[in-house]
């Protein structure tokens, strides 16, 4: 335990130049900071593009390609997929296809897992719910449409089809040169 | 006229679980003389999920979700210590491509991680959050990134047993050459911003001293093992990965107080840029995922795997019993072993400077209380 003359006499040390320097030299950056453009932006009115991976909070599901084999609901490290299938003439109807987002971490396992792409993650980001039961999805309100858009993540021929992302570095990047990067 | 005794009592504060300062929600039971500190009771567990349990419920593909949330605000290496365990548990090969994917990334959260261990170090000062921001602005550019990259901007889930789950997109690589081009200038400004602020100094100079002994006696690791002068880095004296193959100096401090942990913080992230040059410079194309089955099955026996994480020794200890879930799941927390030292360290000083010194540990409750 240290006394406090001592601990004065050790920071006064320090102190040769002249005081106030360094707050001046912060107070630079901050002007700069000042008379820079905003790298905000204003959310509700104005949205980014997010990601073609996004990983957004609800699922497009195709029924046609879907066989009910279950290897997402296996996947799925906390069982939140429920599948029930039915004998069908020559192939296996799914009768009951249903994602509790509530408990879902968006991981994505279940997405790539799929052998016949027939489940995909969406793009959407604003799913706030009442109750918790509407955060169950079921077969019916899975399914793509307008609204509903599946995301890139581990669909490489969607991801092509997306439009790019905003990224904050060129919008709030430092001027450079343009120069042709080459790919590795 | 006669001097009265004033009679004096310690004072007993519960700092937390709710305090903006305690980085989550940690719970310290202070006693103080006055305005000194004069005990400090750690209590955690606030965030306790049982992430030790419930992995060995699930397979070992599963798990990696979960190492997501141990160290949230360094998810890619939580990945990286994880998988590189059950590699080494497996004998799985990983490719070259992926191997610089994942130093690559890893070096970027490293940055990213230190970048908010700085903001918040003035955030404690009493900069109440403005400053804080020109961090989060370059965090916000590697954010972008890893969302690029696998989706999510918080919790990747990026690396899978025997390499990466994707590979980056065209538009990724001019990005994060840009980035690094652009980061050592805005290394710059934070330390035009704090290094040389006078009070900042006044505040963290000699503060909150950890002794050599002290932190070796306790296996402190990272950054806040590097401030008190010892030299010891696991990319560099445990060489895992393809660390070998870069050049990179390992920042030391000398003095062991809130300043040089700050330093070292700094210097470290200059480092990173290097390595993050040289990878871009050397890796090669072909293939960034390993050829393996849908279920990984280990044979029965024991690993332990550690990285050097933003926040220090990262460790994962598997016990597979040749099923496709571990038998045991166990992590070697960084934070919460350099935590260990916080009565040490905090003893006799004032309030104020207990939460720098605090603050400058840089602890994650996700990974302390798991």
């Amino acid at each position: 335990m240290k006394s406090e003359p001592e601990q004065k006499s050790k920071r006064s040390k320090d102190k040769k130049r002249v005081f106030g320097a360094g707050i001046a030299r912060g107070l630079r950056v901050t002007m700069k900071g000042l008379l820079g453009r905003a790298i905000t932006t204003s959310y509700p009115e104005h949205k980014l593009v997010v990601s073609k991976r996004f990983r957004g909070n609800e699922f497009v599901w195709y029924p046609a390609r879907c066989t009910g084999c279950s290897t997402c609901a296996k996947s799925c490290p906390h069982g939140n997929i429920e599948v029930v299938t039915r004998r069908g003439n020559n192939a296996y109807e799914v009768e009951k296809f249903e994602i509790d987002t509530g408990r879902c971490m968006f991981c994505g396992l279940c997405v790539e897992s799929c052998p016949y792409d027939a489940l995909c993650l969406g793009r959407g980001y604003e799913l706030a719910k009442y109750r918790r039961g509407d955060l169950v999805l079921e077969k019916e309100a899975m399914q793509e449409s307008e609204k509903r858009k599946p995301s890139g993540y581990f669909r490489p021929k969607i991801e092509k089809t997306l439009p790019a992302q905003t990224l904050l570095i060129e919008r709030a990047g430092r001027k450079s040169r343009k120069k042709k990067e080459s790919v590795p | 006229m006669e001097a009265t005794e004033t009679r004096t009592e310690p004072f007993v504060i519960n700092l937390g679980p709710h305090h903006p300062s305690t980085h989550g929600v940690f719970r310290m039971r202070v006693t103080f003389d006055g305005e000194v500190v004069v005990d400090v009771e750690p209590m955690f567990g606030y965030l306790h999920r049982g992430i030790e349990k419930l992995a060995e419920g699930r397979t070992y593909t599963q798990i990696i979700p979960l190492t997501d949330r141990l160290d949230y605000l360094a998810s890619m290496t939580n990945n990286w210590g994880y998988v590189m365990a059950v590699e080494k548990l497996a004998g799985v090969p990983v490719p070259e491509r992926a191997e610089y994917l994942r130093v690559i990334v890893g070096e970027m959260m490293r940055i990213s991680s230190h970048l908010l261990a700085t903001g918040f170090l003035i955030n404690e000062l009493g900069a109440f959050f403005t400053p804080l921001m020109y961090m989060y602005r370059e965090r916000e550019k590697i954010l972008d990134l890893f969302d690029m990259l696998c989706g999510q901007r918080l919790t990747y889930n990026y690396m899978r047993v025997g390499g990466v789950s994707h590979d980056p997109p065209p538009e990724f690589w001019p990005a994060v050459k840009r980035f690094v081009r652009e980061m050592p200038g805005y290394i710059d400004e934070y330390e035009g911003l704090v290094t040389t602020n006078e009070i900042v100094l006044a505040r963290t100079k000699d503060v909150g001293v950890l002794s050599k002994e002290l932190a070796i006696n306790a296996s402190a690791s990272g950054p806040f093992l590097r401030a008190t002068g010892v030299d010891w880095d696991l990319r560099r004296d445990d060489t895992y990965s393809i660390y070998d193959r870069f050049k990179f100096d390992i920042p030391v401090g000398t003095n062991g107080d809130v300043f040089d942990r700050y330093m070292c913080r700094i210097q470290e992230m200059r480092q990173c840029c290097r390595i993050i040059e040289q990878a871009l410079q050397q890796i090669p194309r072909g293939e960034f995922r390993a050829r393996l089955p849908h279920l990984v099955r280990p044979p029965a026996g024991e690993v332990y795997g550690h990285i050097e994480a933003p926040r220090g020794e990262l460790g994962f200890y598997l016990v597979s019993d040749n099923s496709i879930a571990p038998y045991r799941f166990h992590v070697r927390p960084s934070t919460m072993i350099n935590l260990t030292t916080l009565r040490d360290l905090t003893i006799g000083w004032k309030l104020a400077d207990l939460i720098v010194i605090f603050g400058s540990i840089d602890v994650v409750l996700g990974e302390i209380d798991r």
